[in-house]
């Protein structure tokens, strides 16, 4: 119980540190929303020209659009600029000591205050590109207000997905001291399998089996299917069972590594 | 190193209560350099050997030493965040690398050059944190946090977000933020870097307080000797990762070889004083300085200065611990591999 109150505080924490940023913020919906458009328009071209690309008609090529602008942050989609650099920094220099000798988990602190800016990403920058996507464009939105909440839930699971693979990144440093090489392939990847470029579902033959199949098609593909009921015979369930098996298998590996570095951890620094 | 003094007389230290039992801890690093093209050469970094002591409750003792000595070192083995490499360290009766966890709860620390605050967040957000982690009851917690923003100057700064704060402020939080949960036992490392005279006096006082008061343990590692004269009366100086010296702060003057100083006022300028045990080391007007042996009562040379010279006045000056541990780092230096 004491446990639930000290992460939700953390939780609490990661929220508002976020929100003290307002010109980040307000830059960052700028960019989604300008980069939104400009997606849609090459989107629109596209399916003109092959419609019913990946299964997807115009509308829902143009929602997926829309989804990936508003899950942009709080999915991390690009390069992560979350706790993953701070993390790093902190192992790098030491700091990580500061952490170690507190009574609490190390990866359920920085989930928690993952999920706390998260909330805020998704409340400070997803919902206006998102409005501004269905206010200029046919969109394939649900009505139905049990989809949005089922999509909620496919988000958090994604969370969970996306969480535990930067903290895998962020845990490269106690190897490599500098984690941001990593980062930055990490950004592409993801990116690329996310689905961010272009929806999964176009890909064809066993690349594309192979894109939908990794963790990051947790991230975006699966979490916008379930939205758009395009998730096809897996259905909403699957759609969960697929990301919650990531979800379980990442962190459980990001908990192994953290035990293993931390036994044999060398605190850098006086 | 076979000249160095290991004083067990020390009050309390080697009676049952031992809080803090260090015996024979060794942490060896291991250091990969870069040499040449792919190749790397292998070598050890000999931070902390064999050492032991043991502290008792409630003691305040000072850990010194020049820098690269292993005093992090052995705080860091101390507080769980580091596995000794060989020997055996008990706090509480608790192994710390094995038990992190239980002994999180009655320990606090402070590392001079880091934080354990939120950086973005106010101070107070950071403790109420604290709160939370440490499972402080809320009338404990209210009654410490008011304490420490009282002793500490607090009140205006709680609001504040940390990174905004100055090192100095910031330094007072992170003392009060490892006091909220009542710890038994408090590392502090380093804590008066880049603290100004009126903070320093204030964080010495609120440490002499909690020390007396609520009988917390203290190991303090500092470079302000002062910290040390005006906390202290066991000090413990580590160099090259072996303990040289565990005693009493007075005892460091006899052992450091030093002397003291006679100054004497003449009725008229004389050239430099001829006293057996004594040589002039400075001559100014009808001023002279004598130094003679730290060990040796000042009142024959008086004696025999009086006998001889027109003496007008005098005044005998201590050595200053400062120039005691400076020869002492420098002879150990020179002795050392
Ligand atoms: N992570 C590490 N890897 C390799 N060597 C290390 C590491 N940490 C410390 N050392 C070495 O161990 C020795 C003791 O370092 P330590 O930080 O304990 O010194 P210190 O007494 O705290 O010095 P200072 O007064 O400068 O803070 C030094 O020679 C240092 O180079
Ligand atoms: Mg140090």
């Amino acid at each position: 119980m004491g446990q639930v109150r000290l992460y939700a505080a953390v939780a609490a924490g990661g929220f508002r540190r976020y929100a003290t940023y307002r010109g980040a913020t307000f830059a960052g919906v700028f960019t989604n929303t300008v980069f939104g458009l400009i997606i849609a328009c090459t989107y629109i071209a596209l399916w003109d020209e092959r419609p019913h690309l990946g299964g997807y008609d115009q509308a829902q090529a143009l929602t997926f659009v829309w989804v990936g602008q508003a899950m942009f942050s709080v999915m991390m989609l690009g390069v992560p600029s979350g706790f993953e650099a701070e993390l790093a920094e902190r192992i790098r220099s030491g700091d990580i000591g500061v952490d170690l000798y507190r009574p609490c988990d190390l990866q359920a602190w920085w989930l928690a205050q993952d999920l706390g800016r998260a909330v805020f990403q998704l409340l400070g920058r997803g919902v206006v590109p998102m409005a501004v996507g269905a206010l200029v464009f046919r969109l394939a939105l649900p009505t139905e207000p049990w989809r949005w909440l089922a999509f909620l839930f496919s988000v958090l699971l994604g969370l969970l997905v996306s969480f535990g693979l930067r903290y895998l990144v962020a845990l490269s440093a106690f190897w490599l001291l500098d984690a941001s090489g990593v980062a930055q392939m990490y950004g592409i990847t993801a990116t690329f399998f996310c689905g961010m470029l272009l929806p999964l579902n176009v890909f064809p033959g066993a690349f594309g089996d192979v894109a939908r199949a990794l963790p990051w098609s947790a991230l975006l593909q699966v979490p916008a299917d379930v939205l758009m009921g395009t998730a096809g015979g897996r259905g909403v369930l699957g759609s969960y069972l697929f990301q919650a098996a990531w979800a379980a298998a990442i962190l459980g590996v990001g908990r192994l590594l953290q035990t293993v570095a931390t036994r044999r951890v060398v605190v850098q620094g006086g | 190193m076979s000249d160095t003094v290991v004083d067990e007389a020390v009050p309390g230290a080697a009676s049952a209560a031992a809080f803090i039992e260090v015996d024979g801890v060794e942490k060896v690093f291991d250091v990969r350099r870069k040499a040449g093209f792919l190749r790397r050469t292998r070598h050890e970094v000999r931070a902390v050997d064999s050492l032991s002591f043991t502290v008792a409750r409630g003691e305040m003792v000072g850990y010194i030493g020049p820098n690269g000595a292993g005093k992090s070192t052995t705080i860091k083995m101390l507080t769980g965040i580091l596995t000794p490499s060989a020997g055996r360290l008990r706090v509480a009766g608790i192994d710390p690398s094995r038990q992190r966890a239980r002994l999180a709860h009655r320990m606090g620390v402070v590392f001079g050059q880091r934080t354990t605050l939120w950086w973005d967040l106010p101070l107070i957000d950071s403790y109420r944190l604290m709160r939370r982690m440490y499972r402080i009851p809320d009338g404990r917690y209210a009654e410490n946090l008011a304490r420490c923003v009282e002793l500490l100057e607090l009140g205006d700064l709680l609001e504040v977000p940390v990174r905004q704060l100055s090192l100095g402020q910031r330094m007072r939080g992170d003392i009060a933020a490892a006091l909220l949960h009542d710890p038994e036992v408090l590392y502090l490392d380093e804590p008066t870097i880049g603290l100004d005279v009126v903070s320093k006096v204030k964080v010495r006082a609120f440490l002499r307080d909690l020390n007396k008061e609520r009988g917390t343990t203290v190991l303090l590692t500092t470079h302000d000797l002062t910290d040390i004269e005006q906390l202290c009366r066991r000090v413990m100086v580590i160099d090259h990762g072996r303990l040289v010296y565990d005693g009493e702060l007075d005892g460091l003057h006899d052992l450091g070889g030093g002397e003291r100083t006679l100054v004497v006022d003449l009725e008229r300028e004389l050239p430099p004083l001829d006293v057996e045990f004594a040589r002039v080391v400075r001559v100014e007007g009808a001023r002279q300085w004598l130094a003679f042996p730290a060990g040796q009562s000042a009142a024959p040379l008086v004696a025999r200065i009086a006998e001889r010279y027109p003496l007008a006045d005098l005044s005998v000056r201590e050595p200053d611990i400062e120039s005691v541990i400076a020869r002492m780092y420098a002879r150990d230096a020179s002795v050392a591999p």
